[in-house]
């Protein structure tokens, strides 16, 4: 069969299914469950009102109890299990990664990644989002550094590959270098600051999507309160520092939160760049080097991911629960 | 505690839309002026370029007679209290009322000073620790009151400050402004507000802007009982005052009409001049002015079509005599529901009766009279 011909059928039958669940459970639940009618039809108005919810949410919470509940236990029992999965070493593959220096690296770098990405991007965004309010070709501007969004992580790497090649007539950094007389090198071998090059790439990526939120909540604070202020004598950085920046605290905890989490998942970047070579692994990548090959190990990786990842969660969502009431 | 000097002033947006033109004041030490006018015509917009917040595109702003067109708002002497409060949700009230001094360099002792000392003239003493979202909206508009004393500003700007309240606390908010401004006797005050009762009862003088510039200025008393254009007689006092058409059958120290559509022959204390003889004019009645009458010289009879018993007074709404004309009404003392369907013949003394010709009142015919060229309500 034609691929394309099955990529429509597949769209068909998906979108279908899902609003012909919806539509024919609601028909089911109202007409021969609980009918509006006889003897007892507010009694089962309000009982199919009750269960309705739940009918609504039943695939959802499948499918994440399936894909995701399910996982997290298998995960970590997997991790208790040797390389082959055949026999239970306990917390065995949790000291063996303690004990590999490859793994202290890991560790060590994305505490670097997570200290610096969110960090950059946000303020990033925030400075973007500032200055492009009152421009005129604000929004084009805008537009331009969302862009990055768009694209895949490996695209990204792929992107930043020629930036970086070692080769001046491509790379236009050691372009730049080789015009000033220095010698050309491979930024990616630089011991230690190749893994600053690798976090560009992510703030790049993610300085858009800082920017887009927090343009959103600047634009959200009372024009009245910024006036007030400027009659008070506060010059525009104290504005903005003093005034505006605190009004969106909430906000930039929101996206300094949800970059954390994101950074504690790529794995894409280093991998396609370096393939965790030069001393630039990640706990992603380094989990990325085990799987398939010793999953008890690789799950022993994950499980200390969503440990770490756990409590920079929680803040995030009660955080962002706050901003929406 | 300064006066206030404008001169030609305007404001054009864009080059082209022209807003305010040619507002002229002379604001002394120690006024409350009251900007009123419907909505849109740029009351808000002045007092915005007086702080400014806006910038005046013509014309001359003098404080305490400094020239202030390019002065930036910190540093001319002004505090503005704004509709919305505008205090800063993220600090106390207590920081919030420093705010100023503290971006100022001011030492913590003077700090602490003054914000005591406002707090202490506003009530706001149990508060001060409190974030703003725990106040009522009267609380509110008390600290941002404070935080403008805090500055001791030369001049005080409020920017509709009730009108985020609900009746009861406005009323009570009123008397605490007309109070604190009896306190500080010196210090020069302009307030925005559409709400004529606020304007009546706080202004030393009103200004009344319409159509981009001054109908007139004056006290509250000369607005009502000697407006200058049939425009600003209708737009002070509530409900507006009724103008019925007539013509000048009598001139000299008191001017004889004879009113059109169902009205007799009465006088006014208003002079005319000879050659007003046979003039067509309007002859304008506050509704509360009216009174019943069965004498033959009254001003107006027609059926009442509507009566609103409102316990001290009635309000009469007599039948339009054309679609789009007002109806005339009438105010009087006392419950008159049996008036309703009746036909009335109603007076009023010489004394209350206003006349204008090409709607520019007789007393003021040899000013210049600014006719907004828009409808009063």
């Amino acid at each position: 069969m034609n691929p394309i011909f099955q990529g429509l059928i597949t769209i068909v039958v998906g979108v279908g299914g899902c609003v012909g669940y919806f539509y024919f459970a609601n028909l089911i639940l109202d007409r021969f469950i609980f009918p509006a009618k006889g003897p007892e039809a507010g009694r089962n108005i309000n009982r199919a009102n009750q269960v309705r919810p739940w009918l609504f949410l039943f695939p959802a919470m499948f499918a994440l109890s399936l894909y995701l509940v399910y996982p997290v236990f298998g995960s970590f029992i997997r991790s208790l299990y040797n390389r082959a999965g055949t026999e239970f070493i306990g917390f065995g593959n949790y000291l063996n990664l303690f004990g590999d220096s490859a793994f202290q690296t890991a560790f060590f770098n994305n505490f670097l990644w997570v200290l610096v990405v969110p960090a950059m991007a946000t303020f990033l965004g925030l400075l973007v989002a500032q200055l492009t309010d009152r421009l005129a070709w604000g929004n084009i501007a805008k537009s331009l550094i969302f862009m990055p969004m768009a694209i895949s992580f490996v695209g990204a790497s792929l992107i930043w590959r020629f930036v970086y090649a070692a080769d001046p007539d491509i790379g236009i950094i050691n372009a730049i270098r080789v015009y000033f007389g220095a010698e050309a090198l491979d930024p990616l071998q630089v011991p230690f600051w190749n893994n600053f090059f690798l976090m560009v790439i992510l703030i790049w990526i993610q300085t858009g999507f800082a920017m887009v939120i927090l343009s959103a909540a600047l634009r959200g604070i009372p024009e009245e309160t910024v006036e007030a202020a400027i009659i008070d004598g506060a010059n525009p950085f104290q504005v903005f520092f003093r005034i505006k920046v605190p009004q969106i605290m909430g906000t930039i905890v929101v996206v300094w939160t949800t970059i954390t989490i994101l950074v504690l998942k790529v794995f894409d970047i280093v991998y396609a760049m370096t393939g965790g070579n030069f001393d630039t692994e990640i706990l992603p990548s380094y989990m990325m080097d085990f799987m398939f090959r010793d999953d008890g190990r690789a799950t022993a990786v994950a499980f200390v991911i969503m440990i770490v990842v756990l409590p920079v969660m929680i803040w995030n969502i009660v955080q962002a629960r706050k901003e929406m009431r | 505690m300064a006066d206030l000097k404008l001169t030609d002033v305007e404001k054009t947006y864009g080059g082209t839309v022209q807003v305010l033109r040619d507002i002229n004041l002379d604001i002394d030490q120690g006024e409350l002026i009251v900007f009123v006018g419907p909505s849109g015509c740029g009351k808000s917009t002045l007092l915005r370029m007086i702080a400014g917040l806006e910038k005046i595109t013509g014309g001359e702003l003098q404080i305490d007679g400094q020239v202030v067109n390019d002065v930036p708002p910190s540093e001319r002497g002004i505090a503005m209290v704004f509709q919305s409060y505008a205090l800063y949700p993220h600090m106390t009230v207590r920081d919030n009322m420093a705010f100023a001094l503290k971006i100022a360099g001011k030492s913590k002792a003077e700090i602490d000073e003054a914000v005591n000392a406002a707090a202490a003239k506003l009530q706001l003493e149990n508060f001060l620790d409190r974030l703003p979202k725990a106040l009522s909206g009267g609380q509110r508009q008390r600290v941002a009151i404070g935080r403008s004393i805090v500055r001791d500003p030369k001049v005080y700007l409020f920017d509709e400050p009730l009108s985020n309240l609900d009746a009861a606390l406005r009323v009570a908010t009123r008397i605490e402004i007309a109070q604190l401004k009896e306190q500080m006797p010196e210090s020069t005050m302009i307030y925005v507000t559409h709400d004529q009762v606020e304007a009546m009862t706080l202004a030393s003088r009103i200004v009344v802007l319409a159509g981009g510039g001054v109908a007139q200025v004056g006290s509250p008393l000369t607005l009502y009982e000697k407006p200058n254009s049939t425009f600003v007689a209708q737009f002070i006092g509530s409900p507006a005052m009724n103008l019925l058409g007539g013509k000048i059958v009598g001139t000299g120290e008191t001017t004889t009409l004879e009113l059109e559509e169902g009205g007799g022959t009465i006088t006014s204390h208003y002079p005319s001049k000879p050659e007003d003889m046979g003039a067509p004019v309007k002859v304008g009645i506050r509704p509360e002015d009216m009174t019943e009458t069965d004498a033959n010289d009254f001003a107006y009879h027609g059926t009442v079509e509507i009566t609103e018993a409102l316990g001290e007074v009635t309000l009469l709404y007599f039948q339009k005599s054309a679609p789009d004309h007002d109806p005339v009404i009438g105010k009087l003392s006392g419950i008159h529901k049996e008036l309703r369907g009746q036909d009335v013949k109603l007076t009023a003394a010489p004394e209350k009766v206003h006349v204008f010709k090409d709607d520019i009142s007789l007393l003021y015919r040899d000013e210049t009279v600014f006719l907004p060229g828009v409808q009063p309500h």
